[in-house]
């Protein structure tokens, strides 16, 4: 299983990822720059948090127009896996591949901390793995992420079980206070339609090791690898 | 072409020049400069560039151990070795006088400047932390600051995807308008990976790269060599620079590349006097000549003078030469990065710094001579006046407190001592995935991996981890009332945070932040302070790899406190011995290590103290002597219990003394956001001796350190400490009380605070402030 991980002049995550899936799960991985036309050979896609091309006008408004962006959507357009991690979920609703899009958290500040979240579907190859009732603890660290979206693109968010994550508090209650940045319906992730196409804001590669304080990142990491192994399309009973 | 001003004796005034200095600068010449090479001279000879003023002063810090590869003032910045063929770069440097003028910028390029000196050393900057202070936050113009500067470095460093592990900052009334902004960043590199600022090779084209050169920031280092006056905001908004992180992270990647191809004979950034400084430092370092025509230099503005585009300090460009024959691998990894590039000139053998515009000749100046030949003076030092009646201060006036209650609430909740995670919830601290302790605790940790070092690789699983723990300090207060113990104290507390967090120190980074130099008692605030340092760093072993100096930090009300800031660098041998500060385990025995008291300190550790300050308002008295064999030994002490598996938790005594240290281990471990833990202490004092229970509780006397081990192991540890002759003592129980309350006893009473109340004085008071 090969993984490719997006590198935007500006990515700066790129090598946290790079590292948690080489050396916490041991899976060939390469960076593939921007300028490219094709993932090559890659089972699935990371595009990483940073800021692709300085994010100045608005996050990933011209990373959307990137060679690779281009080769990214065809390979999705192909059912290939695809997954967002803060900048990368930016850049994926930027490019109409997610719904919504991630506007000034409510505070006008940048915010970096663990927050607590509920996976509010397990039906997705990016959470599949996560066990029933656990609640993950998992970094987030951005200035825009404030999910946004319209009311009827919720309501088909909801009724498709799109949504992926959703910040909660310590108790694993769903309340306003518990909402970082003001998202909507406490949104930290979401999927598409077809689900194979994914973005969140936490950073789950700073949670995939005990020296950095928590690991219940690698769960993320976990279900997608489960997802792509032939044999896991047979499961679960 | 509009035609250049003559020299006249204002113009060179203007040039912050004296008449003395112009006077050296025809016998250096044997001519008058014209107008462009005046400006040359103005920056190169500024405090900021040339340390005129205190070159004399900085000789007497201890600069040498086995660890420096390269040591300070050589560089761009020191390097140490730490093992493993692995070397870290590290250096603190201020941007004051911008961030006064224009704090959102200003901070943002005080942390970008210091990031390029960093990579210019071709190391890769893992992490960064800061030094701020302020005035007090009940002014608005003061929050203005504060906001900017934070959001500054915050944009600048979340951008460039540096983490911003820790820091520290005060509120003090002396710094109303005239904040202080001092950032440090630490880079990673192989011993083999090692630049340097030198035009090597005669003949070797001289690049630059980066973004085009524009106004901004004209001559911002002699701008920094001023007093700030009322009309500095006005007047001098156009020397302040504009930050750019996403280009400053192009051109480190590019860099990074370049070096990595071996084709680079010498590189520098472009700071402080930009091409100015760059262009006649390498060559002065490089014993060569160096020759380069302006026509070529990328330009955003038409009709630039020689004189704006040699002293323009626009952000992240860079100076590289290269080896003659390889300038398409330049062209190739630029183009790569979509970074302008210019071929601009070569190296001479001339030992003269030529600069032509279309060919004409407009500066021709001896580079070794502009750059290292800078007036030496040797100020004047008087013993300022205040000194008497601080130390005529004696605790008659004060009366005791019969009930602590109330004042371990106003002091936690003090915005010095209070939760700084308004700041720090700003700042990404965790880009890189490296940082083991967040900021919050005494200090921070961060590991060093494969991909830290530049073009890293993991060497096939095994490339060999190291851990380094960082903490800069300074309590002004302190210093102000007696800088030579407070400037030592500055460094026995980085020491002393070091050690709590399992580390070892291995060098240190100064910032001297001080007054104007020309008056002798504030030029004594920084002899003293510099002769504290210097003594203290010694005795930690602990080199100065380099630093900063900046003066003239006042504004009409006076000057600041004096304020040598200290930041220091550690290596922790083991990921089991990083500790941090709160309290974990009920039932854990908390010790108290260290002399609760100094006997001779007739104020009892309340001179200077924050007790002093908020509940009696009053910034006077003896502050605490700093004994620095005494500090030595409790490090070294402290890491042996670490070492030994003994220590759960350990946490120093600074501002507000041993309560707020011990309310501070009650519920300073964050779970997650809004996630507090917290957890009760049931303390007993009664068996130590003190006349007064404000000092017992509040007082700040040096040399103590809070720890927690097993009930089991208290016996052991207290026995091994005293073997190493540390006094230590049995003084509490964690979670003894139930509820989750803070107890304290003592012979004159007995108080209990619920730790929830007290947590939220000190985690929202800046919060609130700030709303």
């Amino acid at each position: 299983m090969k993984f490719a991980v997006l590198q935007f002049p500006g990515s700066n995550c790129d090598q946290d990822c790079v590292h948690v899936l080489r050396s916490v799960f041991g899976c060939p991985t390469e960076l593939l720059w921007h300028k490219e036309y094709s993932v090559g050979d890659a089972d699935a896609v990371f595009i990483p948090g940073g800021f692709s091309y300085g994010d100045y006008l608005r996050t990933g408004s011209i990373a959307r127009f990137s060679p690779v962006m281009g080769a990214v959507k065809e390979f999705a357009d192909n059912g290939g896996h695809v997954f967002g991690i803060c900048n990368g979920f930016q850049i994926l609703c930027e490019a109409g591949m997610l719904p919504g899009a991630l506007i000034r958290n409510r505070s006008l500040q940048f915010r970096c901390e663990h927050v607590y979240l509920q996976t509010a579907t397990h039906d997705s190859p990016f959470t599949g793995q996560i066990p029933e009732g656990k609640n993950l603890r998992i970094p987030i660290a951005h200035g825009e992420g404030n999910y946004f979206c319209d009311d009827e693109t919720l309501q088909s968010l909801e009724a498709n079980n799109q949504i992926l994550f959703q910040y909660v508090d310590a108790e694993g209650d769903l309340t306003d206070h518990a909402n970082p940045n003001g998202s909507l319906a406490n949104i930290a992730g979401i999927c598409n339609a077809k689900r194979n196409v994914a973005g969140m804001m936490p950073h789950p590669e700073r949670a995939a090791e005990a020296a950095l304080g928590s690991t219940d990142g690698r769960l993320i990491f976990e279900s997608l690898i489960a997802a792509l192994k032939p044999q896991s399309t047979l499961a679960p009973a | 072409m509009p035609t250049e001003p003559a020299i006249t004796p204002e113009l060179v005034a203007e040039h912050n020049l004296t008449p003395e200095e112009y006077e050296g600068i025809l016998e250096l010449l044997g001519r008058a400069p014209n107008y462009t090479e005046l400006g040359i001279f103005s920056v190169m000879w500024s405090e900021h560039c040339s340390y005129k003023n205190t070159r004399a002063l900085l000789k007497g810090f201890p600069t040498e151990s086995p660890r420096v590869l390269v040591a300070a003032g050589e560089e761009n910045a020191g390097i140490l070795d730490i093992g493993d063929g692995l070397a870290i770069s590290f250096k603190i440097e201020s941007h004051n006088h911008p961030s006064a003028v224009e704090p959102f910028q200003g901070a943002a390029t005080g942390v970008g400047g210091i990031i390029r000196d960093i990579f210019t050393m071709g190391a890769r900057p893992v992490c960064a932390i800061n030094s701020l202070r302020f005035g007090e936050l009940s002014n608005a113009n003061v929050r203005r600051l504060f906001r900017g500067v934070v959001s500054g470095i915050a944009h600048y460093g979340n951008c460039f995807g540096i983490p911003t592990v820790g820091g520290e900052v005060y509120f003090d009334k002396s710094y109303e308008g005239n904040p202080l902004v001092n950032a440090f960043a630490l880079g990673v590199l192989r011993h083999d990976q090692i630049a340097r600022g030198a035009a090597k090779g005669v003949g070797n084209p001289v690049f630059y790269v980066g973004p085009a050169t524009g106004r901004d920031g004209l001559a911002g280092a002699a701008f920094a060599s001023q007093d700030l006056t009322e009309e500095s905001a006005e007047i001098q908004r156009g020397a302040v620079q504009v930050g750019d992180p996403f280009m400053e992270k192009l051109c480190m990647e590019a860099c990074l590349e370049l070096l990595a191809t071996g084709a680079v004979a010498g590189i520098q950034d472009m700071g402080a006097a930009g091409l100015t400084c760059s262009t006649c430092e390498t060559a002065a370092r490089g014993g060569t000549g160096i020759e380069i025509d302006l026509a070529k230099v990328p330009q955003r503005s038409p009709g630039m003078t020689p004189y704006e585009i040699l002293l323009s300090e626009s952000q992240e460009r860079m100076l590289i030469i290269i080896e003659q024959g390889r300038e398409e691998e330049v062209k190739r990894i630029f183009d790569k990065w979509d970074l302008p590039w210019a071929e601009i000139g070569h190296v001479t053998d001339t030992g003269q710094m030529v600069v032509k515009n279309h060919g004409e000749i407009v500066v021709d100046l001896p580079a070794k001579k502009l750059a290292d030949d800078a007036p030496i003076y040797h100020r004047e030092a008087t013993e300022p006046k205040y000194l008497a009646a601080v130390r005529a201060f004696t605790l008659e006036g004060i009366d005791d407190l019969d009930d602590p209650t109330a004042a371990l609430g106003k002091l936690l909740k003090w915005p010095t001592i209070a939760s700084k995670n308004w700041v720090y919830r700003q700042y990404d601290h965790m880009v890189r995935a490296n940082t083991m302790v967040n900021p919050g605790s005494d200090a921070a940790v961060i590991r060093i991996k494969a991909d830290s070092v530049p073009g890293g690789d993991d060497c096939n699983g095994s490339f060999p981890e190291k851990l380094l723990a960082l903490a800069v300090d300074c309590n002004a207060t302190h210093v102000y009332l007696d800088p030579f113990e407070g400037a030592k104290a500055a460094v026995a507390e980085c020491a002393r945070n070091l050690a709590c967090s399992g580390a070892t120190p291995i060098g240190s980074t100064d910032n001297l932040n001080f007054g104007n130099p020309h008056n002798p008692e504030l030029f004594w605030q920084l002899k003293e302070s510099v002769r504290g340092l210097a003594e203290g760093c010694a005795a930690f072993d602990a080199p100065v790899t380099g630093g900063n100096v900046s003066l003239y930090n006042q504004n009409p009300e006076g000057a600041i406190d004096p304020t040598p800031t200290m930041a220091m660098v550690g290596l922790i041998e083991d990921a089991a011995h990083v500790t941090t500060q709160w309290f974990k385990d009920e039932g854990a025995a908390i010790i108290l290590l260290g002399e609760p008291l100094d006997a001779e300190d007739a104020l009892h550790g309340l001179g200077g103290s924050a007790f002093l300050q908020v509940l009696h308002e009053q910034k006077t008295g003896t502050p605490p002597r700093c004994n620095l064999e005494t500090e030595r030994t409790l490090g070294t002490t402290l890491l042996g219990l670490i070492q030994s598996g003994l220590v759960k938790g350990a946490h120093d005594c600074a501002e507000g003394g041993l309560a707020v240290a011990l309310a501070e281990c009650c519920f300073s471990e964050l779970e997650g956001r809004n996630t507090p833990r917290f957890i009760g202490a049931e303390i007993d004092l009664s068996e130590l001796e003190c006349d007064r229970l404000d000092a017992l509780l509040f007082g700040e006397t040096l040399g103590r350190i809070v720890i927690t081990t097993s009930e089991l192991d208290s016996v052991k540890a207290i026995e091994r400490a005293k073997l190493m002759g540390v006094p230590a003592r049995r003084i509490g129980t964690v979670g003894a009380v139930k509820g989750a309350a803070l107890k304290i006893k003592s012979t004159t009473g007995e108080w209990s605070w619920e730790v929830a109340g007290l947590h939220d004085l000190w985690w929202n008071s800046i919060d609130n402030a700030m709303a």
